[in-house]
């Protein structure tokens, strides 16, 4: 029992850290219909940022907010510089475009910063806590408790804010959009920002618990992208489910049958959901009449 | 209102209106007819700002519009109901109308939404359902209920009689006649020309990129030379 509890806790832990990815997949997915596979780049540069400001001397949060509005900013510039001037293009291309994006901020990353492994200190402490005979750190309560704030937020914002409907409006329609008078390259804009600053923040939030390097984007996109398509891609309530189910299946193979196997095991699954359900556990069939 | 001077617009290197003048005075019903391809609904993307004009110019209540990006365009009153409807297909019939007044946020947003409702009954029925499972008949009403929560007083109306049974057009074509009544002014492009020419006042006959007639719509009607080419009589 309190082995299982154990492997549910890195498990959810592991889960938040993909659906905070799948959840920037989410936003820039609806705005724009691109799956921005640079979104791993975020949550490295968000660790990565905030290790080399804190080494510098600034306090932990200062640091922080500076790694989320810096790679913010960075999400705007590939919009500016590599998404906007490529408008038109077939998806499929600027889905191609933001890969070269990632490799690009992976090289830049290792030479502005360095190629180890770097971490900071947890943000309250490292005494673990012990539950009916398992540990959970502290800092994975700060990881599953991000997470859960930002989906909330985020589910707010979507469904209940005019600007939240805009973003779906110029995804479902832009030239519809331009019409009512939305700006939609100030939605596009804005929808970079925020998918970046949330693989930001999920970087900061599991430095401490997984450490960070130039290159540990790439697995978390992958990972991240496989739980936005597991629960639906394009659904916020599919993004989060998505990650948290696919860090439970990570743990739980890892736990019970053998580390080795928890990558295949976990897509093995997802294989199978979008087998029998192609639209993922949330997703809507779209059924237009014209 | 609106007065359109020399416009000239190209699809990469191929022009498609040589030179458009046309006037549309405060108050009336202005048609533009014409057959598929004529550049009817290309003039209509150059005034919403979302085709780019080569040279010409759109002068609306007075101000230069031609260099206003698209999304301006409706606070200075000019919205459109455009080609194809292009309602938002996945989001519901009431979002539909709440984003046709994304400009604004006060009471008087559910009063419109109200006005929408009591125009076309169906889509109160409808509210909630997805815009995208409408009948084609329901989503040009949408379109042109969205149009008009953006509160303007000139509405471009681009072949809102385009597929839809005979029964539902002159629906559609009595809800334009009343817009007058609201104080809104419409710029109708039609292929339908004699459902058009029935309830304007005036009338422009489009062929390929040039205006080639203009008049009263009640000349144009009894013109032979359109009775021939556009009404099939």
């Amino acid at each position: 029992m309190s082995e299982l509890l154990q492997f549910v806790f890195s498990g959810m832990t592991v889960g938040a850290v993909y659906a905070l990815v799948a959840l920037g997949f989410t936003i820039i997915f609806n705005a724009s219909g691109v799956v921005n596979f640079a979104q791993g780049e975020f949550v490295m540069l968000g660790g990565m940022i905030t290790v080399f400001a804190h080494a510098s001397g600034l306090p932990l949060p200062l640091a922080a907010l500076i790694a989320v509005a810096v790679t913010a900013a960075v999400g705007v510039a590939l919009n500016r510089l590599a998404i906007e001037p490529a408008r038109g293009a077939p998806v499929v291309s600027l889905i191609i475009i933001t890969i070269g994006a990632s490799i690009f901020i992976r090289g830049a990353s290792q030479l502005v910063f360095d190629k180890q492994i770097h971490s900071f200190p947890a943000f309250s402490g490292d005494d673990p806590i012990h539950v009916l005979g398992a540990t959970i750190l502290t800092q994975s309560l700060w990881v599953i408790g991000g997470a859960i704030a930002i989906f909330v937020g985020l589910w707010l914002f979507f469904t209940k804010t005019l600007l939240g409907r805009a973003v779906l409006a110029t995804s479902n329609n832009r030239l519809a959009a331009q019409l009512v008078g939305i700006n939609t390259k100030f939605v596009m804009t804005l929808s970079f920002a925020l998918s970046a600053a949330i693989g930001a923040l999920g970087g900061v939030l599991v430095t401490p618990i997984t450490l960070t390097s130039y290159d540990v984007g790439l697995a978390l996109a992958l990972k991240g992208f496989a739980a936005a398509m597991l629960g639906g891609m394009g659904n916020p309530k599919g993004a989060f489910v998505g990650g948290l189910l696919l860090g439970l299946l990570e743990a739980l193979t890892a736990g019970y049958l053998s580390s080795q196997y928890k990558d295949a095991a976990a897509f093995i699954i997802i294989l199978a959901v979008l087998f029998f359900m192609p639209q993922g556990l949330f997703g809507r069939k779209s059924t237009d009449r014209v | 209102m609106l007065t359109v001077e020399g416009l000239r617009s190209r699809y990469g290197r191929i022009e498609v209106l040589h030179g458009i003048d046309l006037h549309v005075d405060s108050g009336e019903i202005v048609t533009v007819v014409g057959a598929n391809g004529a550049g009817k609904t290309t003039l209509l993307r150059c005034l919403s700002g979302v085709q780019p004009v080569s040279s010409g110019t759109i002068t609306f209540r007075g101000e230069a519009m031609t260099t206003v990006p698209a999304h301006r365009r409706l606070a200075r009153g000019l919205a459109q109901s455009p080609e194809g409807r292009q309602i938002f297909t996945n989001l519901s019939v009431e979002e539909n109308l709440r984003l046709g007044a994304f400009l604004y946020s006060d009471e008087r947003v559910g009063k419109d939404m109200e006005d929408a409702f009591q125009m076309f009954p169906i889509l109160r029925e409808k509210r909630n359902l997805a815009a995208g499972g409408l009948s084609g008949g329901q989503q040009q009403m949408l379109a042109m209920a969205r149009a008009l929560m953006g509160r303007p007083s000139c509405l471009l109306l681009d072949e809102p009689s385009m597929g839809l049974a005979p029964i539902i057009v002159a629906q559609i074509f009595d809800v334009v006649k009343s817009l007058k009544a609201l104080g809104v002014t419409v710029l109708l492009v039609e292929q339908n020309a004699f459902g058009a020419l029935k309830i304007a006042d005036r009338g422009y006959v489009m062929e390929t990129g040039q205006i080639t007639m203009q008049g009263p719509a009640a000349e144009l009607i009894a013109d032979p030379r359109i009775r021939e080419a556009y009404l099939g009589i």
